[in-house]
């Protein structure tokens, strides 16, 4: 069995333990490059079914390629979409460029987050975060509790020996489950590469730039690129010195804003 | 370099300097972008610090304020060989059920020894949990050399020090270093303040440890996850050893029940032939047997079967701050089986950092100590000896948590 091979076996034996385990479960789509390919792993996993929702978190701010792609592909895989929009604090004008971004993202991403999982009672979210991705989210269990408030409570996590993962889940805690916290960046574009996973088009370089990380316009930088194919990234991945989430100004804006913002229950 | 992984965890007690050295072995070997140094250095001096590889890991802001490793981590980098996986495990007593999660990854380990300190607490329990996890290739690295002059005499001391300590519990480690992992001695390059060492550095002995051997020779082990019928009805689990085969005749545990392999079900894929070890798979069946999950399949041709039975001896590892009693009922998982237990005997209970009797036949076993038990399950399981399939020979006993993780040392038909 090949590397891409053993990384695929190991999602999909998490994908299958996770619904197994709880059946009120759906998948977080951000419609990136990772939570597509975390689609495209439960479709596998369930013979081309996807038998539970996805959840769209929409701020209202992302780019106009991300909701094409999403409104394309959905129906394409033919899942159930939940689109999870926190209207109230739009209406009210919270935007990226009002206040400072821990603000925005609390309100318009963990709040909608929660009222999504409030509103349809989810016990189990899968979600593409990978370790290599930030040191906070190389903390990560497979298999993540989650309390009602959402905070995660990172100095007493569970143990997880071997494969055998939490597996109950009491009261209003939720349990965030990671398929592919082993993946690196570079894998993901190769297996993207071998099997021809469907990406939004701002992965590919246009004029000299490309987005590496994709989120809300307002908060995605590009970086200097020329890699304007699937392959052409491979290559350049494999070489960079910069860091996948360097375009992402949410991660920077103070020292440890993206354990806070974890703690406080986001993505 | 091909696309072998190795994943390895690094052990010792705290403060002898496992961030470090993996903050030491990311940068020499290039693997740290200029964003991430910047955001060390940043970090340091905004704690009127001098620049500290630990920083690389130890990311929560708890952990960079104590300078103490909180929880396990993972990261990656990779030599001219192959690709590594480092897992960070915590030194720090409290944090020892987030070691065991990590090292429970590894197929290899560093045990990092202070030269100043020597053997300290967490050294020997870390190291017993290794030997209890079955990690056989382990290298010892003496570390912070430069704080004792680069001297051998002293390095010969520590080194005698814990290999008899190692001696005790069947470990022998492949290699000894001495390294300082702050100055770079012994880590990539080699050093000129210890030109009385010859042997490998950190990574040209990580390069000669094998990635764990797939078990494809193995008895076939399919162990069923799910049962699913979205348009048919397939069988969905992972094969932990051997190759399922299209036509094999099978044999279902515990039922005993036995039918033939009739497909190999992969989502667009057509005439899959087999599933080797370690591969996710579904199968259709040529009768319709009630499987579910927990079963285990095996070739009726095969020479070795599983063992079926209800009571089991085992080592206990307990990490949990409510002590596990004689008399308990508690839930017993092995692969994807899951029944009620009963604690039946608690025969011994052994202090993990020093190997010391603490009590025989025991009344309960307290956090952090390790126990040989006998275990009753309130049904029959599928189980096998540890040292001939992993993946059934071990076991983890949980309440609404896992609290405990075991090895299995006999079985009783």
């Amino acid at each position: 069995m090949d590397h891409l091979d053993a990384l695929e076996s190991q999602s999909i034996y998490i994908i299958r333990e996770a619904y197994k385990q709880f059946k009120d479960i759906c998948i977080l789509w951000s419609i990136g490059k990772d939570s597509t390919t975390l689609m495209w792993l439960v479709r596998k996993s369930f013979f081309g079914k996807v038998p539970f929702p996805a959840v769209h978190i929409d701020t209202g701010y992302k780019f106009k390629e991300i909701y094409e792609f999403r409104d394309e592909w959905s129906e394409e895989w033919d899942f159930k979409l939940v689109i999870g929009k926190n209207e109230e604090a739009i209406e009210s004008g919270m935007a990226p460029d009002k206040g400072d971004k821990l603000a925005c993202c609390g309100q318009l991403k963990t709040a909608a987050l929660k009222q999504t999982i409030a509103e349809h009672d989810f016990k189990a979210l899968l979600l593409g975060i990978r370790r290599d991705e930030h040191g906070i989210r190389a903390k990560e269990r497979v298999f993540s509790p989650r309390n009602k408030q959402f905070q995660w409570d990172y100095k007493d996590q569970p143990p997880e020996l071997w494969d055998q993962f939490k597996n109950r889940q009491k009261g209003e805690q939720h349990i965030r489950v990671h398929p592919l916290l082993h993946w690196t960046e570079l894998d993901i574009w190769k297996y993207v590469q071998r099997e021809n996973i469907p990406v939004v088009d701002l992965y590919f370089a246009k004029d000299g730039k490309r987005y590496r990380s994709i989120g809300c316009e307002t908060c995605c930088n590009p970086v200097d690129s020329d890699a304007d194919t699937v392959d052409k990234i491979v290559e350049e991945l494999k070489t960079t010195d910069i860091s996948e989430r360097s375009g992402r100004a949410q991660d920077k804006e103070r020292a440890y804003m993206m354990q806070k913002l974890r703690a406080l229950g986001y993505m | 370099m091909d696309d072998e992984t190795l994943k390895f965890v690094i052990v010792g007690h705290i403060d002898h300097g496992k961030s470090t050295l993996i903050g030491r072995l990311l940068f020499d070997t290039g693997s740290l972008n200029e964003d991430k140094i910047n955001e060390i250095k940043e970090i340091c001096e905004s704690l009127g610090k001098d620049f500290e590889f630990g920083y690389v890991m130890d990311h929560l802001e708890e952990e960079r304020m104590q300078s103490i490793t909180i929880d396990t981590a993972q990261t990656f980098f990779n030599t001219e060989k192959r690709n590594y996986v480092i897992i960070d495990a915590p030194g720090h007593v409290e944090f020892i059920k987030n070691m065991i999660t990590g090292a429970s990854q590894a197929e290899a380990s560093i045990l990092i020894v202070d030269a100043e300190e020597g053997v300290k607490e967490q050294t020997k329990r870390h190291a017993y949990i290794l030997s209890m996890l079955g990690l056989d290739q382990i290298i010892v690295v003496i570390n912070k050399m430069d704080l004792v002059g680069y001297k051998k005499d002293r390095f010969d001391e520590v080194k005698k020090d814990i290999l008899d300590f190692l001696v005790g519990l069947n470990i022998k480690p492949s290699y000894v270093i001495p390294i300082s992992a702050k100055v770079g001695d012994f880590v990539f390059n080699r050093s000129d303040e210890m030109k009385w060492y010859d042997g490998p550095t950190v990574l040209e002995s990580l390069d000669t440890f094998k990635s764990k051997e797939v078990a494809v020779d193995g008895p076939l082990r399919f162990v069923v996850q799910d049962v699913y019928n979205f348009e048919k009805r397939i069988i969905v689990g992972r094969v932990e050893s051997g190759i399922l085969r299209r036509g094999d005749r099978i044999r279902v545990f515990p039922s005993g029940e036995e039918t033939s392999v009739k497909g190999i079900e992969e989502y667009l894929k057509e005439d899959v032939k087999d599933a080797e070890a370690k591969k996710c798979t579904g199968m259709t069946t040529e009768d319709k047997l009630f499987l579910d999950r927990g079963d285990v399949v095996a070739r009726c041709s095969d020479d070795k079967l599983p063992i079926i039975t209800d009571m089991v001896s085992a080592n206990l590892f307990w990490m949990d701050k409510v002590p596990l009693k004689r008399g308990e009922y508690i839930s017993f998982r092995c692969a994807t089986q899951e029944v009620p237990c009963e604690v039946v005997k608690i025969n011994k209970t052994i202090d993990s950092s020093t190997l010391e009797l603490i009590r025989e036949d025991a009344g309960e076993i307290k956090n952090r100590e390790v126990a040989d038990v006998i275990l009753k399950t309130a049904k029959p399981v599928v189980l096998e000896n540890f040292n001939e399939i992993q993946e059934l020979g071990r076991f983890v006993l949980s309440r609404e948590d896992i609290c405990g993780g075991g090895i299995i040392t006999e079985l009783q038909r």
